[in-house]
């Protein structure tokens, strides 16, 4: 009896593990308005036909964490199946300010701005419970910032797989290179998320990385 | 008015646990003033940092921070064999005072109003 239990829980532990193996969180991360939700949406509409969010001009228009499970990819004969996390974009400050120019009201702002804050927090949070990243920048802007700096090292220190994603490639001003020369230690893969450009590659890239 | 910034030495910064440190910073910053670190933070610690920062906008008076650092060195062989992790020269100030004007592998420009 005691030895059947003890087998019993032995192979529940080891499917536990099989399970855990198979089931890869990629949380996406990065500063806000790099088009991270645009990206979530775009990998599940490829893969499952749904959308996980809206996407916004608006900074910090994702402040909850979001989590759409089971996500099967297959490249050239390889298969993962992944939990896509999109995460509330990463900033250091949060004026609403910033927030009236879009023509919100002061008092929804404000709100948006609280809110934003909760969100920052719950992505830093995520970081502690994924199996992989995938860190998007725009690549029309500078990619040296602080926030990007710490995100790097926060994945660093962690040792989670990485994989940098230059997006918004479509447009005239976007520099991948100046991405790679920034952070040339980790693989850079440059598409746009709106547009559906070089998905193939991160793809290929993600089935290769956290695989 | 002037604005005061406060250097603090990599001596005092290893004497210091990584809350005392935040703490601190985010003291001096609420106060309005500008704070150098010698030996910085560990990313670990700046992620700390920047979510007691958030914890504590008040959407008033204190809207955030400006951080800025250099990435970390690719360890040398001693420091990883003794796993002691070092940040690099930082500086942090309220974001509505310090603006970053350029930044680079090794060169932060900054402004302070
Ligand atoms: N031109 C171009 N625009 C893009 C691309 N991807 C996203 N955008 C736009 O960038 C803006 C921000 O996109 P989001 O997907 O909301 O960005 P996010 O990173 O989720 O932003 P937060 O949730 O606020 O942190 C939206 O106006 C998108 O339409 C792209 O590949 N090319
Ligand atoms: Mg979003």
């Amino acid at each position: 009896m005691g030895i059947l239990s003890a087998l019993k829980k032995k192979l529940r532990f080891l499917y536990k593990i099989f399970l855990r193996k198979d089931k890869l969180k990629i949380g996406i991360y990065g500063p806000p308005n790099a088009g991270k939700t645009t990206l979530a949406n775009r990998i599940l509409r490829d893969w499952i036909g749904e959308i996980i969010g809206t996407p916004s001009e608006i900074p910090h228009e994702t402040r909850r964490v979001k989590l759409r499970e089971g996500v099967k990819i297959q490249v050239d004969g390889k298969s993962i199946t992944i939990d896509v996390v999109d995460t509330p974009g990463i900033a250091a400050k949060v004026d609403f300010h910033d927030f009236l120019k879009y023509g919100l009201s002061e008092e929804e702002a404000k709100r948006r701005a609280k809110e934003a804050t909760e969100g920052v927090i719950e992505a830093i949070k995520w970081l502690d419970d994924l199996d992989g990243i995938l860190l998007v920048m725009d690549a029309t802007e500078d990619p040296f910032t602080q926030v990007n700096v710490t995100i790097v090292g926060n994945i660093e220190a962690r040792k989670l797989p990485l994989i940098i994603v230059a997006n918004k490639i479509d447009l005239p001003t976007a520099s991948p290179a100046r991405i790679k020369s920034a952070f040339p230690q980790h693989q850079v893969v440059p598409i746009s998320a709106l547009k559906g450009i070089n998905l193939d590659s991160l793809y290929k890239a993600m089935a290769e990385k956290f695989g | 008015m002037g604005v005061q910034v406060n250097l603090i030495s990599k001596e005092k910064l290893n004497k210091m646990g990584s809350m005392e440190k935040i703490r601190m910073i985010l003291d001096n910053v609420k106060e309005g003033k500008i704070v150098v670190l010698e030996s910085g933070l560990t990313p670990e610690e700046e992620a700390k940092l920047i979510e007691f920062t958030m914890l504590e906008i008040d959407h008033e008076k204190f809207v955030g921070i400006e951080l800025e650092s250099y990435p970390q060195r690719e360890k040398s062989l001693i420091s990883k064999i003794l796993g002691k992790k070092h940040g690099r020269l930082t500086i942090i100030g309220p974001a509505n005072r310090l603006k970053t004007i350029e930044k680079q592998e090794d060169l932060i420009k900054a402004l302070i109003t």
